[in-house]
């Protein structure tokens, strides 16, 4: 269990048997009056957000979340399908549980699954994934001494921009962070 | 350790404000004939506090403010004394609060607390020239004006102002502090510093009730930037209200489960040669928060405890 004075932001509880994350937090005190933790609390499976404000007497219960590695099989109806590869157990997420992450889900991908309880939440990726380049226009001699980039297409129809020099066939390292070109990769 | 040494030398600007500050203050209670007092922040009782818990210092205690033994002091007989000391309370940490504290607190006997909110805005006015801010300051884009009419309001027409509902309805409902730290005091001294009077009485304040409405105490806060300063008040000299002031809160803390701290015999029976006399506690740290337009307590002070 965790006190008020427990609270920070970052921290994952459950209220009302849904499991919250405290996205900011700060203690006031009123003058001679008692100690208030006011906090913005994000549902983390609705999304919504709201404000509360605890008292020193308040307790909570940690949310039950957990992460496990799941492999990525296919995408069927604007759901996700994830297999445990020990179990065989499958997971479905929906589109909005995948958010970008849907950029770089190529088949068996590796990924952890994050669970509240017996419900998939979401998703984490690699930080790096490599990823084909399936569509790109041709290298114009010069273009890379400007210093500018050029968008490309990935074999998960992602478009991003890359340094001139990159063709079609190629497999580059993407930033699964920022989104952003890393390098190319041999092989 | 590079991010720490980055995060200390940023500081440099703040800490000189505060520094300055500071000795502005020693000279405007020096300049006005007051005696400056050490008193010992390691004490063996305390005045009971429905919500703030001590730090512990072995059997004794480090002290949550210097109230106890000023007032020893002002009852033999000294007229005006102030103290720039370092107060703990455990476990207030926030943007704006650090479990060690520097508190200003100074006592005048004869005076009430009207007369303590005159002397008071003289203090600021007199700081704010000594750190360069002139009669306006600039707090996060807004300005803050100190010439003219600083604002007096009551808790009562705070309430009606502010908040959803009135104070009786807050008492009622027992949310008066959410409703006064939510609604009310991030409106508070923001175009002009505010004194915000009259509160009703509670156990933990030891203010003189009013004679003629016994359920409002003599109090104020004093407020810049949506930020409790200062509190203060005309001074509860009568004994007997004392002890049930203290039984009240004694009841209060252990329902709720907290500590019940040994009181002094001393401080009460100093009470029955107490003078008439107001007193005041003003938040340094906080006060230097507003001269260095800082939005986090930290920045104002060397080392906060994540630190160490």
């Amino acid at each position: 269990m965790y006190n008020a004075s427990d609270l920070k932001k970052g921290l994952r509880i459950k209220l009302e048997n849904e499991p919250y994350v405290i996205t900011e937090f700060n203690f006031v005190k009123p003058g001679k009056g008692q100690a208030l933790y006011r906090s913005k609390l994000k549902n983390m499976i609705t999304g919504a957000q709201f404000e509360r404000t605890f008292r020193s007497v308040d307790v909570f219960e940690p949310a039950d979340l957990r992460e496990k590695k799941m492999q990525y099989l296919y995408r069927e109806e604007g759901k996700y399908c994830f297999m445990d590869s020990e179990t065989y157990e499958q997971v479905f997420l929906t589109e909005d549980q995948v958010g970008e992450a849907r950029n770089y889900l190529i088949d068996n991908l590796d990924v952890q699954i994050l669970f509240f309880e017996d419900k998939p939440l979401g998703i984490t990726l690699p930080n790096f994934i490599d990823l084909i380049v399936v569509k790109a226009d041709p290298w114009a001699k010069g273009d890379s001494v400007s210093g500018k980039m050029k968008p490309v297409t990935l074999q998960t129809g992602y478009q991003i921009q890359v340094p001139p020099f990159v063709e079609e066939g190629e497999k580059i390292r993407v930033d699964t962070r920022s989104g952003e070109y890393l390098t190319r990769v041999k092989g | 350790m590079e991010e720490e040494e980055w995060v200390l030398s940023k500081r440099r600007e703040s800490l000189w404000v505060r520094a300055r500050m500071v000795q502005a203050i020693r000279r405007f209670f020096i300049g006005r004939d007051y005696l400056e007092v050490e008193t010992p922040c390691r004490i063996p009782t305390l005045i009971p506090e429905s919500h703030i818990d001590a730090v512990a210092s072995g059997d004794w205690f480090l002290h949550p403010s210097p109230e106890q033994c000023m007032k020893r002091l002002l009852a033999v007989g000294f007229e005006k004394i102030f103290q720039i000391c370092k107060c703990f309370r455990e476990g207030e940490r926030g943007s704006q609060h650090l479990p060690e504290f520097t508190i200003l607190e100074w006592y005048h006997r004869g005076m009430n607390y009207m007369s303590l909110m005159k002397e008071c805005r003289e203090l600021v006015i007199s700081i704010s020239s000594a750190v360069g801010c002139g009669s306006d300051i600039v707090y996060q884009g807004g300005k803050i004006r100190l010439n003219g009419a600083w604002e007096h309001l009551s808790v009562r027409e705070a309430f009606n102002r502010y908040a959803s509902m009135s104070l009786n309805e807050a008492i009622r409902g027992g949310c008066f502090d959410e409703v006064m730290a939510c609604d009310i005091e991030p409106n508070l001294g923001r175009k002009r510093p505010t004194f915000l009077y009259d509160y009703p009485v509670c156990p933990g304040a030891l203010a003189r009730s009013r004679e003629e409405d016994p359920g409002v105490a003599e109090r104020f806060e004093f407020y810049m930037a949506g930020m409790e300063l200062a509190n203060a008040f005309s001074e509860l000299v009568d004994a007997d209200e004392h002890k049930r002031r203290f039984e009240q809160v004694r009841d209060y803390r252990s329902s709720m489960g907290k500590s019940v701290y040994p009181e002094s015999e001393r401080f009460l029976s100093a009470l029955d040669t107490m003078p008439e006399a107001a007193g005041i506690a003003l938040g340094v740290d906080r006060m230097a928060m507003i001269f260095t337009d800082s939005t986090t307590i930290d920045n104002v002070v060397t080392f906060t405890p994540e630190l160490l």
